[in-house]
């Protein structure tokens, strides 16, 4: 039984993970992103289109990853450069996606899968699944430990810091909001590779409990990850018979966590200061 | 202006990109023309098509004359659906005590679940977006849930509940109106949400309330000077925006299905943020675009029949359409 449930855990993980990576850059840098359910969708069209015309999974990789950051760059040039409302473009991205999915539905024959690695015991999974506790460390050092980082925070934090250090806080906040595409398409694509087949409701709200972990994580890629893992996690549970919980009441622990924690009654999540704000 | 232009654009992309598919544009736009304007019947189906969008569109835009978005329509629209049809299954009265019940039950439903982020706002100063999308999902998971394992009506296939009352049933207006076919199913939601649109036209622009609400939006440090307490002004607008986006799922309800199905509103929720944008956050402006995108709801499913283009492409544009109108209006303030 304990051996479904950690093998279910880490996929569930997976794409939650990427997403709020995703999330994490884009919210640093002072960029609301409600576009990541979008964006992965995307990322999951663009890894069946490319898998299944070129029967490569790396090329499916590749063209997942490229639709995502087309995406993004579509938010960033509304959000940054015309300062638009960045929530309303957020689902305005989210709708599109859909748009272009039913547009373009792509033939239903299965896709070729990442390759696997095989860990004794527990099972054999996706390379993605390594990645994302190797990204993870990686974007955690950059964050925190770099000064590139600290002019990405610097962007979140204050609409004036950088500007007094003649830096530019639009390039900065473009490079979150193009990361952002990337983690995101990252994780969709890791979907379509795993079940080897799209289907229009393929993400199911996974960009939405993305944002959740990253409010869950305090903006913070340790924290954000582990928030996706006990999500991951949670979303597990109904392998294991619970007696009469209903596997809907499992869905919902993510949502109802975030509003616990957004309304500060178990510890406290500090949003970054200039999230969302264009002018001081 | 904009507003008209960014139409305009949708329609010449939308024609653009037939063309670019080697099909003839000239006879999408004729299809969409006589799918909703060759007659009552198809008109008086635009007009279906509108009502839930009217009521969410006038949700989105309450909230946002007071600077607050209602991203949560959606949920609100299912618990009030349930609200609605749980009484119509439960009670049985006389048709005039009856549908102001059920239709008491589900703004109620929908007042609590649009409050409910209002007051942590309000107490906690957690921001509405993120929490009305939480409470989003939350409805839906326990509709579904209610509709799957509770309430399901015994020997069908697809989760819904059974039929409500039919005193609760909203008359359809074929029967008043002799220029409409019976088989037409425009009803009497169509009436309530004309009277909505006329009720917050007058509450925005002559009552107090309305005063405040906008105040609170434009001005919020103005307000508090004037002595006006901007969190319970932030409780009861999103109380008030989740009742009337609650009314979608009343429509629904107790004028077309007269039952709750699971998953039965196609996202106009969302489509109501494009339709607040669209009609620039005025009740009459609200009306308009809640046609435009009520035609093309319409349209979408016979230019995918007749003229083999997926609907994807109206959301396509829907989507662009949105990024349109608030860059365009970002990009004002910006240079202001």
């Amino acid at each position: 039984m304990i051996f479904d449930i950690i093998p279910s855990t880490l996929r569930m993980t997976t794409p939650i993970g990427y997403a709020t990576l995703g999330g994490i850059y884009s919210e640093r840098s002072g960029i609301i992103n409600l576009a990541l359910e979008g964006m992965m969708l995307m990322g999951a069209y663009g890894y069946v289109i490319g898998a299944h015309t070129s029967g490569s999974a790396w090329i499916g990789l590749t063209v997942g990853i490229s639709l995502g950051i087309v995406l993004s760059l579509l938010h960033a040039v509304a959000t940054i450069s015309f300062h638009a409302e960045q929530i309303v473009t957020g689902i305005a991205i989210n709708i599109l996606a859909l748009g272009i999915t039913e547009y373009l539905i792509p033939s239903t024959d299965r896709v070729p899968g990442l390759p696997d690695i095989t860990l004794p015991l527990i099972g054999s999974f996706s390379i993605l699944v390594y990645f994302l506790p190797i990204l993870m460390i990686i974007s955690h050092i950059f964050i925190y430990k770099t000064p590139w980082g600290l002019r990405l925070r610097a962007a979140g934090e204050s609409t004036e810091a950088l500007k007094t250090l003649s830096l530019s806080r639009e390039k900065w906040q473009y490079f979150g909001v193009i990361l952002s595409g990337v983690f995101a398409g990252l994780g969709g694509c890791f979907l379509v590779s795993d079940v080897h087949i799209f289907t229009k409701g393929i993400i199911g709200g996974r960009g939405y409990v993305a944002l959740a972990a990253v409010i869950f994580g305090n903006w913070r890629p340790l924290y954000g990850v582990s928030a996706c893992l006990f999500f991951g996690f949670a979303s597990s549970l109904d392998l294991i018979d619970l007696g009469n919980i209903p596997d809907q009441f499992l869905k919902i622990i993510p949502y109802l966590l975030t509003m616990v924690v957004l309304a500060g009654l178990v510890g406290r999540s500090r949003p970054p200061a200039a999230l969302g704000k264009m002018k001081s | 202006m904009p507003p008209v232009l960014a139409i305009c654009g949708f329609f010449l992309l939308c024609g653009i990109v037939l063309i670019l598919r080697g099909q003839n544009a000239f006879e999408f736009y004729k299809t969409i023309f006589l799918s909703g304007f060759s007659n009552f019947d198809e008109f008086a189906s635009v007009l279906f098509n509108a009502t839930p969008l009217i009521f969410t569109g006038l949700a989105v835009a309450i909230g946002y004359k007071a600077g607050l978005f209602n991203i949560g329509c959606e949920g609100q629209l299912y618990v009030a659906a349930f609200a609605a049809a749980w009484v119509g299954i439960h009670v049985n009265l006389p048709s005039v005590l009856m549908i102001p019940l059920c239709i008491c039950a589900a703004l109620l439903a929908g007042a609590i679940w649009g409050g409910i982020p209002g007051i942590i706002k309000a107490k906690f100063g957690a921001h509405e977006v993120i929490n009305t999308i939480m409470m989003n999902f939350i409805a839906l998971a326990i509709t579904n849930f209610l509709v799957t394992s509770v309430y399901r009506e015994p020997s069908q296939m697809i989760p819904q509940t059974s039929q409500i009352a039919e005193s609760a049933h909203l008359p359809r207006l074929a029967g008043m109106f002799y220029l409409i076919p019976a088989s037409n199913l425009l009803n009497a939601s169509f009436i309530i949400a004309c009277i909505c649109v006329i009720f917050c036209y007058i509450f925005f622009k002559h009552t107090r309330w309305g005063y405040e609400l906008r105040l609170v939006g434009n001005a919020p440090n103005v307000a508090e000077y004037g002595g006006i307490n901007p969190r319970i002004v932030t409780v009861w607008v999103m109380a008030l925006s989740g009742a009337i986006a609650g009314l979608a799922g009343v429509a629904d309800v107790m004028g077309y299905r007269y039952r709750f199905a699971d998953s039965f509103s196609s996202g106009w929720g969302f489509t109501g943020i494009a339709v607040a944008l669209l009609g620039r956050n005025h009740p009459f402006g609200v009306f308009a675009a809640a046609l435009l995108f009520g035609l093309l709801n319409k349209v979408a499913l016979d230019i995918e029949l007749f003229l083999n283009v997926p609907r994807g492409l109206f959301l396509v544009g829907q989507g662009l359409l949105i990024i349109w109108l608030v860059s365009q209006e970002g990009f004002t303030k910006r240079k202001t």
